[in-house]
């Protein structure tokens, strides 16, 4: 379990050198002022080791095998591989494939509907455990927060056995009513692995925004009183926009969340012939990966999704930040 | 929905004991928040009601009889037993990787994130700003964009299919380390840290000593976001391992789901292994969830 540290800590003192050389014949105090210069580097180094590791060199690789193209010559590439520069033929081929362009836009409907379905159910609920009317207020945080600790797999496990005909208590209530919704479908399973993303993530919002609502000074509610505002006019022009940073941060981890569903596609796959191994972007990125072994490609999708998910990110901030000035 | 709100309490008190003084006028009020609630709740837990019902069943019953009522026969304890027992007790294997991926690895990561945090915020040194800018360039960069480079490069080093290809990602959170930073700015008072000093305590030291001290709130919170986020984490591992034995429960459980529409009896196994690995979180969730709100909103986008 040490590995990582000692083995890091060469190059957090090496890294420290250079600065403090020339510090040490300036002062007398030279041993003390270079303890102190070498220290940040010291603490630093462990975590920048693995992040250069795990970051910097992945999305380094990753960058530079988008652009690259790979050919193996010889029936079965037994005669050497070659690797040349390829520009954006990669990126290219990437956006020519109809399905992977589609399920961006998947993802984009999915986001439209679902981001502001949970923000919305999220805030609500915040209000309404804040709110004095609540009661048993600790219970049902902690309910709603529950979903949050299962994993998104187990989620859709757990969730596909209310889906799947057969087994699902819903369909059979619904059977008592004459209906026999199918959650499965081309259509619909869509809206039924929002349902899942919902479900997980909605109390972990309602965390962050209560965390916000309990930040806001008692002075503004005793001023609110003073004027007679009702509950509902202090939770609209008082408490809305005072919480609106948690709402903006936790829309824009929906966002960037919503680019990167897998899991719950993937494992309802196993259940839904409806979802495709191309149904979301990173399933795409994935099946071309280790499907069709074809790593470059999958590289230039891995980058557009990320690139994506920013310029998503930074239009709702700019959004944002534009109304409200 | 917020109109329901009407006519209640009129200072949304954050003490809960304030509705103790409300009169009776406000109690329709009070059911009518409670009722949603409780309906709510009724959504949330609905999955996790059901799972306890399923593993309580035989493959049979589960089939047989509606889902949200328990069927006549009570098998738990033998479908608890088969779970545990199948394939070489495989699913306490899973288990124990799981706890290790997440339960170390959350350690280690909070430990060297907190170390990074308290440099940034309490030594000036010239690229500190170039540094916590890159890293923070790291928290917006999705987590599965680096995954399939990650496992290419650790294919090289040989590192793939081995506990390290999990665990050595799982050491690093970026939003801890901004998390650390911003915490360790606003608590950690540099006199303290000249007196250690004068006391000719070294700086690594005085991190251990003082600093660490005075960041343990901030810690729990970082702790428990590595937690779930690695026990969570399914693309990562699903990228990095073929070999069975070294799964996460994630991993271990969905391969089960696999095998149900060829061999039902999985459907037991599965809804079994669910239950077991929901439990231990959903005490975790209950017992933590107040530590939850620290540094939350302090690392947001104002």
């Amino acid at each position: 379990m040490t590995t990582p540290p000692t083995r890091t800590d060469p190059a957090g003192a090496a890294a420290a050198r250079p600065g403090r050389t020339p510090n040490t014949g300036q002062r007398g105090s030279g041993r003390r002022t270079s303890a102190v210069e070498r220290a940040p580097w010291l603490l630093l180094a462990p975590f920048l080791a693995l992040f250069i590791l795990t970051f910097i060199l992945p999305i380094l690789a990753a960058l530079l095998s988008s652009f690259t193209k790979v050919t193996r010559s010889g029936l079965f590439g037994e005669a050497g591989i070659t690797s040349k520069f390829a520009g954006f033929s990669n990126y290219a081929q990437a956006l020519a494939d109809g399905n992977f362009v589609a399920s961006m836009g998947r993802m984009l409907l999915f986001g439209v509907v679902q981001v502001p379905v949970m923000i919305i159910m999220a805030t609500i609920l915040a209000l309404l455990l804040e709110s004095a009317s609540a009661r048993w207020p600790a219970f049902f945080r902690a309910a709603y927060f529950l979903p949050y600790g299962v994993p998104g797999v187990i989620a859709t496990i757990l969730w596909s056995f209310m889906y799947v005909p057969g087994l699902s208590p819903l369909i059979d209530i619904a059977g008592w009513f004459g209906l026999s919704p199918d959650f499965l479908g081309p259509s619909t399973v869509l809206w039924s692995i929002a349902n899942i993303v919902t479900w997980s993530y909605t109390g972990y919002n309602m965390l962050i925004i209560i965390a916000q609502l309990k930040a806001i000074p008692a002075e503004v509610y005793e001023a609110a009183k003073m004027d007679g505002a009702s509950p509902v006019k202090v939770a609209l022009a008082i408490q809305l926009p005072l919480i609106k940073p948690a709402l903006v941060l936790t829309t824009i981890f929906s966002i960037i969340g919503t680019l990167q569903l897998f899991a719950e596609p993937q494992v309802l796959k196993t259940v839904s012939p409806a979802i495709d191994s191309q149904y979301t972007p990173n399933l795409s990125a994935y099946t071309t990966a280790f499907a069709y072994n074809d790593y470059n490609v999958a590289a230039a999708q891995a980058v557009l999704i990320a690139l994506v998910a920013f310029a998503l990110s930074f239009a709702f901030l700019a959004f944002t930040n534009r109304k409200s000035s | 929905m917020t109109a329901q709100l009407t006519g209640s309490s009129p200072k949304p008190a954050v003490k809960p004991t304030a509705k103790s003084k409300a009169p009776g006028r406000k109690k329709g009020t009070s059911i009518l928040v409670t009722g949603i609630l409780v309906v709510a709740a009724l959504y949330f837990l609905a999955p996790v009601y059901w799972v306890v019902v399923a593993s309580t069943k035989s493959t049979a019953d589960l089939f047989a009889t509606n889902g949200f009522a328990f069927a006549e026969t009570f098998n738990l304890w033998h479908n608890l037993s088969q779970v545990l027992s199948y394939d070489g007790g495989i699913f306490v294997r899973w288990f124990l990787n799981s706890v290790l991926y997440a339960g170390v690895g959350a350690l280690l990561a909070t430990y060297i994130a907190a170390a990074g945090g308290y440099a940034l915020a309490k030594y000036k040194f010239r690229g500190a700003n170039l540094v916590f800018g890159i890293i923070l360039g790291g928290v917006l960069v999705p987590g599965t964009a680096t995954a399939l480079p990650l496992f290419l490069l650790f294919s090289q080093m040989g590192l793939a299919n081995t506990y390290w290809s999990v665990l050595l990602p799982s050491l690093v959170s970026p939003f801890g380390l901004f998390l650390c930073r911003i915490y360790a700015q606003a608590t950690v008072d540099p006199a303290l840290l000249e007196a250690a000093r004068l006391d000719g305590a070294g700086e690594i030291r005085i991190f251990h000593t003082v600093g660490l001290r005075v960041l343990t709130p901030a810690l729990v919170t970082v702790f428990l976001f590595q937690l779930v986020g690695v026990w969570n984490n399914y693309f990562l591992p699903l990228v990095m391992l073929s070999d069975t034995k070294l799964y996460p429960i994630t991993l271990g459980l969905n391969n089960w789901l696999s095998q149900v529409n060829r061999l039902p009896e999985f459907y037991q196994l599965t809804t079994g292994g669910v239950l077991l690995s929901i439990i231990p979180l959903a005490i975790a969730m209950v017992v933590l969830q107040r530590f939850w709100r620290g540094g939350l909103t302090e690392g947001s986008v104002k």
